[in-house]
């Protein structure tokens, strides 16, 4: 009996702390969250999809930031997640245990923790200083090293996944090697390895440190790759600094953008990969 | 009738296996094993786990090409050929010999997608040849009643018993003249057990059935020739009745009347 009350009251204890702690952590995400929308939504309305970012005291909106961006981080997921996925089958699928294999899979991890701001440095070094000015392309390059470990360590953990008996079924019925991860064994993990995409997406989606050394930033309306190209990382980076309080007020309203487009991919990656585990 | 006489005159054999031995690395498998498993008959293996049963199996098709480290000594002989020489074709090998696992695997698409990837592996055929076959392979599965009206549906929506029999549609619609079942019902329920037990007996007119099963009655009730292993030796190798009846090794008797394994 006194055993059980002890236990109880360990119990306790330890539920108490750990629900403490994930309060804890849930009060920032909660503040921030609230934050970006009570200071966002003020700042939403028409003008900000169809106008340019205006000089300082003009009247503007995002729209060069919001295609720029849509278009540097487009051209990054399609340069990089063919690349990245092909990399993931050879990992999972040819190279498990081959040294090619275990040298790619440790530089990936490598490449996966690297701070942004380094990777940033690195396309400068090798692009933006040898062609003399920074640009859109450069920018994607950027983002595009960003992706390409995310998709590759997913693409291989989710054919990891897919259980063997299904490779060997599939072999079994005299299937060659190609057409059994084409046709059975990326077809198990297409909605893991979706989810990855997806999550790579959103990681990019407000990265500003590549993009300050490689894009840059425009005032003006630019698609042209060769130019610097504007992006809404930047310009919140840039606005948010700036003393002017209508400045301030795009930036808050490129943030909620932001924070909205990544929340509703996180949670889209969630509901998809709910659905790859259940199945 | 004289059944025993009959079978004499019948038996030819399919698979000749000859002083087969079998490493996993450098652990020896399977100790020089020579068997032959008849055409148009149904062998069991039976044996304690990590007999090397499962093992043999997956030797007939060249399932252990896929696993470096594993490989196999000795002679396999399919209509003449040693299969496992190097230069043997698996692809063509594993058209001619057909094989259903354990658990059901189903393929991420539909019903008939599922039955149509393996021919397509090894034939053309038109749109409405690909329709009969699998019509013809359905039915041969006793699965063609129940999926008739949903082909277009996916294979991993259907009963565990239902995804059995499509693997085994899928195994004969590529037309193998040997099937090899490893364990086709240890993940079953009894009724589906029943279902695909009388499936074996339907589909050994058209096909050499070699099948592994834990369980000891199955084999009795199956098969015509049954083998017993045991440490990867082949212990006892006969007719089915003979096995069960009369054993001839004591480690065979000690097995099938339960004192081990």
């Amino acid at each position: 009996m006194n055993l059980r009350t002890r236990r109880k009251a360990v119990n306790f204890l330890a539920l108490s702390l750990s629900l403490a702690a994930m309060a804890f952590g849930l009060v920032w995400l909660i503040w921030i969250l609230w934050m970006v929308f009570e200071q966002g939504v003020g700042a939403m309305n028409l003008s900000l999809f169809t106008e340019m970012t205006p000089p300082p005291g003009g009247a503007g909106g995002l729209k060069n930031a919001i295609v720029g961006s849509i278009i540097l981080v487009g051209l990054a997921m399609l340069m990089a997640t063919p690349v990245a996925i092909l990399a993931g089958i050879y990992l999972a699928e040819y190279g498990q245990r081959t040294w090619l294999g275990k040298v790619t899979r440790f530089i990936n991890d490598i490449l996966l923790s690297a701070p942004s701001i380094v990777i940033g440095l690195f396309v400068y070094a090798i692009y933006v200083a040898n062609v003399g000015k920074f640009s859109g392309l450069s920018g994607a390059i950027a983002l595009a090293l960003l992706v390409l470990p995310v998709v590759v360590r997913t693409t291989e953990d989710m054919l990891a996944l897919v259980p063997n008996t299904l490779r060997e079924a599939a072999f079994a019925l005299g299937a060659p090697k190609w057409k059994v991860i084409m046709l059975v064994t990326l077809r198990s993990a297409k909605t893991g390895v979706v989810t990855g995409i997806l999550l790579a997406l959103a990681r990019i989606s407000g990265e500003t440190a590549p993009l300050l050394f490689t894009a840059l930033s425009n005032q003006f309306w630019s698609v042209d790759l060769s130019e610097p190209m504007a992006n809404l990382p930047v310009t919140i980076f840039k606005f948010a600094m700036s003393p002017f309080q209508d400045w301030q007020q795009l930036a808050w309203a490129g943030v909620f953008l932001i924070t909205m487009g990544v929340l509703a991919l996180n949670i889209l990656a969630r509901v998809m990969f709910r659905q790859t585990v259940q199945r | 009738m004289m059944p025993v006489d009959q079978n004499i005159l019948n038996l030819t054999s399919q698979i000749s296996i000859r002083n087969l031995n079998f490493y996993y690395g450098k652990a020896l498998a399977l100790k020089n094993i020579n068997l032959d498993i008849y055409k148009g008959k149904v062998t069991a293996f039976i044996g304690p786990s990590g007999c090397g049963k499962s093992t043999l199996l997956r030797t007939i098709n060249r399932m252990y090409d896929l696993y470096p480290g594993q490989r196999a000594e000795g002679e396999l002989l399919i209509e003449g050929t040693n299969i496992l020489d190097k230069g043997v074709d698996t692809i063509a090998l594993r058209a001619k010999v057909g094989m259903v696992f354990q658990k059901p695997t189903p393929f991420p698409m539909s019903i008939y997608e599922n039955i149509a990837f393996g021919v397509r592996m090894h034939e053309k055929l038109s749109r409405s040849q690909m329709d009969d076959r699998i019509e013809w392979a359905l039915t041969k599965a006793a699965l063609w009643d129940e999926v008739k009206d949903k082909l277009n549906q996916q294979g991993t929506g259907l009963s565990g018993g239902q995804q059995q029999r499509l693997c085994i549609a899928r195994g004969v619609a590529v037309k193998p003249s040997v099937l090899l079942l490893d364990e086709p019902t240890s993940a079953l329920d009894p009724i589906s057990t029943m279902r695909i037990e009388e499936l074996i007996h339907e589909l050994k007119s058209e096909f050499t059935i070699a099948i592994v099963t834990h369980n000891m009655q199955q084999a009795a009730r199956v098969s015509d020739y049954t083998a017993y292993m045991y440490l990867g030796e082949l212990v006892e190798f006969g007719k089915t009745d003979d096995v069960f009846i009369k054993p001839r090794d004591k480690r065979t008797e000690d097995y099938i009347t339960g004192r081990m394994g």
